[in-house]
């Protein structure tokens, strides 16, 4: 078993400890753990030579890093305009019913995030719905739980 | 050198200076809050704006960051100068209205009113303590986390920090610390009890001067 601490280290590492690579490393990290824990910054701070600060500045700038705890699966609701006229918060309500958990939030289980977005740039597609990057294009309220099924099933990354 | 006119006059300078350099070392005094002759340009608090002609155009820029050109034409009390700072400082003391050094400018330029909702946050986000900290102190203890309405000067993870040598310059360095003005109540974000609306001379001694005069006027050290 790596500990958190190798983990972290060989992250930073694989950047050559270059200062502009903060973001890059982060977003790595994030992809490791869905989060980014204390501890990590604290090893990304030591190993660059920043300030432990300046990283967590970084991090709270960005919309796509979190420091808090998310699950396995980020879901995420479209609820632009043109999902919004195509019904959109009817399948947002829907996920919401299925999963338990409000906007923000994360169940229990650690498996599933809840988010909502403003637009994902695919109109057309609306309503949106992304499943760990993967878009689900015209949702219904009747198609949610055919989505999150299948990453129900699906075992666990990693 | 370079050569540039400010308010009229024709100086030269050494290149690379900021316009705010070159005006103060006129005896020219541009208000600021969030330069510091010690400290990195930020350009955080725009209240150091001059208008910057350029044949029939003008446009407001922070001095501080403004490096000098040949040729430069600038004004530092224009009407629209003036306009421009009076909003600005209104803006600053809408999120900070218990400083004395802004509620000091404010009487200062006349101002009569904050036409803005009045949200304290006791800071103006001029990063004077977070570059304090860095670039004299060599810590980086604090720094900004955040962004937007929620940007702020936070240590990390609210902790206090190891690389903190509780110097205190960060709240010694601040613009706005000073929870000022015993006048009570303030009236339309305004203190009001040292309103000076004349306009006040200012000394050549003192380079801050125009950051904090009080009712008395100045004093001279």
């Amino acid at each position: 078993m790596v500990s958190d601490y190798e983990k972290v280290k060989t992250i930073v590492d694989r950047y050559d400890g270059k200062h502009d690579s903060v973001i890059a490393i982060l977003q790595d990290v994030q992809s490791e753990y869905h989060y980014l824990p204390e501890h990590a910054l604290r090893v990304v701070a030591s190993q660059l030579g920043l300030p432990l600060i300046q990283v967590c500045g970084v991090a709270t700038f960005f919309k796509a890093f979190s420091l808090k705890p998310r699950g396995e699966h980020m879901v995420s609701v479209c609820l632009g305009t043109a999902c919004h006229v195509r019904g959109a918060s009817a399948v947002l309500d829907e996920v919401k019913r299925r999963l338990g958990i409000e906007r923000g939030e994360t169940t229990e289980d650690m498996r599933f995030t809840l988010e909502t977005v403003n637009c994902l740039g695919a109109c057309a597609l609306g309503p949106i719905v992304v499943v760990n990057g993967k878009y689900h294009g015209q949702m219904s309220p009747g198609k949610v739980k055919k989505v999150l099924k299948k990453q129900k099933k699906e075992p666990p990354e990693g | 050198m370079v050569e540039l006119t400010i308010d009229g006059i024709k100086t030269r300078v050494p290149e690379g200076t900021t316009v705010l350099e070159a005006a103060r070392e006129m005896g020219i005094i541009i208000p600021t809050l969030c330069y510091h002759p010690s400290l990195s340009p930020y350009g955080a608090c725009r209240v150091c704006i001059v208008e910057v002609v350029e044949d029939i155009r003008s446009s407001l820029e922070a001095s501080c960051t403004l490096p000098v050109e040949q040729g430069q034409v600038i004004f530092t009390s224009s009407e629209k100068v003036t306009k421009a700072r009076k909003l600005i400082i209104e803006l600053l003391l809408a999120s900070c209205p218990n400083s004395k050094t802004l509620q000091d400018m404010a009487a200062n330029m006349g101002i009569n009113k904050v036409r803005f909702k009045i949200k304290d946050r006791g800071c103006i986000l001029c990063g004077r303590c977070v570059r304090y900290c860095k670039e004299q102190m060599k810590s980086g203890g604090i720094g900004f986390v955040g962004r937007g309405t929620s940007r702020r000067v936070a240590t990390a993870f609210d902790l206090a920090p190891e690389e903190c040598r509780n110097c205190g310059g960060c709240e010694w360095i601040c613009p706005v610390n000073e929870r000022a003005c015993m006048a009570g109540n303030l009236i339309d974000g305004l203190c009001g009890a040292c309103q000076n609306l004349k306009p006040v001379e200012t000394c050549p001694v003192c380079t801050e001067c125009s950051q904090s005069v009080g009712p008395s006027g100045h004093k001279v050290y």
